[in-house]
């Protein structure tokens, strides 16, 4: 299973980091043809605007939608999760997301860096709370049908999954703990 | 199970930090500058009455900028605003968060407003970016609550030699600790006038515990990846930008060569016809005491 992470800006170190040690093969993703091959793309949190920024002028809007229809799975943490949504509420008119996944995702929903926090969640299917980090964050406002709600946070969602897209709206990379990666390789990518 | 929010942990502080990796923090004075960097790609912008390039030929004491212009730049862009206060200068410190400001730089920059000490900035709710010129005053700055690291340089010069040094210098005296046996941590510790577990922390990881960007300096979007291939995080780039002739194209390219660091045919193609680079200052013609990096103990 090969599994890339999209390393334009932000924190793609940390997941690749997550990732090797669940014994997938991964690869940092800087250009377009980087995502020959991919099982899956991990869009990690930065600044949107800077990610879509430097994704548009290296192409790789159609590069991964081109993937995708191919059966590239995506997961988005925070600026990646607002990226693979279908529509962004307060989006800057020349923000495009990639569309990839039928949710509306609601920027820097909380507030400012003083109202970013942490919070247990309960997070389908993988038992114990798992601990929230949440970062100027989103929040997905609506969900489409098929797409399942694996966790909210006051209730709000934060999580959710379908087909071969998922989307968190907080930092698993960041906690140490591993289980939101599982989950992607074992329940979305490996799951057909 | 208690779902109450907690904010202001140190993990949110630091995570923010990560999430500004790879990219380019660029100080503006005006929310049109503002909205020109938030279009250009930069992860956050720096607020501010002057650049620094400004402050050194105004001579005189430099303080926190209006709030006028913070609030106006705070409102005028959805990225992260960063705002600067004095050493020492907690009320500045508490104004700007009460402004909304989503990272304080206690910085060198201004004049500083205490001579012994730094600001207690565990006391705060929004995390702080501190200057370090090498190892052990990054770790008292790490000490004292900072949740991320910019290597000094000499701001306002558009000369990178020094934010070399101060790179150079951190990586090196990390691979010294790291290397270090575990009873020479405590005389480490003495030596590099740091605490003793954050001293620890760097001999087991082999870096710092907080992201580290580079600053003061950097003009050109070689600069930029040179810093980057020397090991830091993401690049602060002051007067660098707006004291340049085409501040659009600037801007755009020193985005991408930070992204692209280790690709020379990506820094080539952005560094054509950028126009004039700041003018640039040597740092022996710089008075002793004219000189920012100095600031901080």
């Amino acid at each position: 299973m090969r599994v890339g992470v999209l390393a334009l800006q932000g924190a793609f170190r940390e997941h690749i980091l997550v990732l090797e040690a669940l014994a997938s093969s991964t690869v940092a993703v800087r250009l377009p043809v980087q995502l020959e091959g991919l099982d899956g793309l991990v869009i990690p949190g930065g600044e949107s605007t800077a990610i879509a920024k430097l994704m548009r002028t290296y192409g790789f809007y159609e590069a991964i939608r081109d993937a995708c229809a191919q059966g590239m799975a995506v997961w988005g943490t925070c600026a990646g999760a607002i990226l693979m949504a279908r529509e962004i509420g307060d989006a800057r008119p020349d923000q495009e997301p990639l569309g990839l996944m039928d949710i509306v995702v609601q920027r820097n929903a909380y507030g400012r860096q003083v109202d970013s926090f942490e919070a247990p969640l309960h997070f389908a299917h993988i038992g114990e709370p798992f601990p929230g980090v949440f970062i100027r964050a989103p929040y997905i406002e609506r969900v489409g049908e098929g797409v399942e709600i694996l966790a909210r946070h006051d209730g709000r969602i934060v999580a959710a999954h379908g087909g071969r897209m998922l989307a968190t709206t907080f930092h698993p990379e960041l906690t140490g703990d591993p289980r939101v990666h599982r989950y992607f390789i074992e329940r979305v990518i490996a799951a057909q | 199970m208690n779902e109450n929010p907690t904010t202001g942990t140190l993990r949110v502080k630091t995570g923010l930090a990560e999430m500004l990796k790879g990219g380019v923090i660029m100080d503006v004075v005006t929310p049109e500058q503002a909205k020109i960097a938030e279009d250009a790609g930069a992860v956050a912008v720096m607020s501010l009455e002057r650049v620094p390039a400004d402050i050194r030929a105004a001579g005189g004491v430099a303080r926190m900028a209006d709030p006028t212009i913070v609030e106006a730049i705070v409102g005028s862009v959805s990225i992260p605003v960063m705002a600067k206060c004095r050493i020492g200068h907690f009320v500045e410190a508490q104004v700007l968060q009460s402004l909304g400001v989503d990272y304080l730089d206690e910085s060198e920059v201004l004049t500083p407003a205490d001579e012994e000490y730094h600001i207690d900035k565990w006391d705060f709710t929004v995390p702080f970016v501190c200057g370090a010129r090498n190892l052990g005053e990054a770790l008292r700055r790490i000490g004292e609550g900072a949740a991320m690291i910019r290597t000094k340089g000499e701001p306002g010069t558009g000369n990178v030699v020094e934010a070399v040094r101060h790179m150079r210098t951190m990586l090196d005296e990390i691979a010294w600790v790291a290397g270090l046996r575990s009873e020479q941590l405590f005389g480490a510790a003495k030596d590099l006038q740091a605490p003793y577990e954050l001293v620890k922390w760097v001999h087991e990881h082999g870096t710092l515990p907080v992201v580290n960007f580079s600053a003061g300096g950097i003009a050109t979007p070689a600069d930029a990846a040179l810093m980057m291939q020397l090991g830091c995080d993401g690049v602060f780039v002051g007067s660098g930008i707006f004291k340049s002739g085409d501040p659009v194209k600037r801007a755009r390219a020193i985005v991408e060569a930070t992204t692209h660091y280790n690709d020379p045919d990506v820094i080539a193609r952005v560094s054509r016809d950028l126009g004039e680079a700041m003018v640039g200052i040597n740092i022996s013609d710089i008075p002793d005491a004219e000189r920012m990096q100095e600031r901080g103990w």
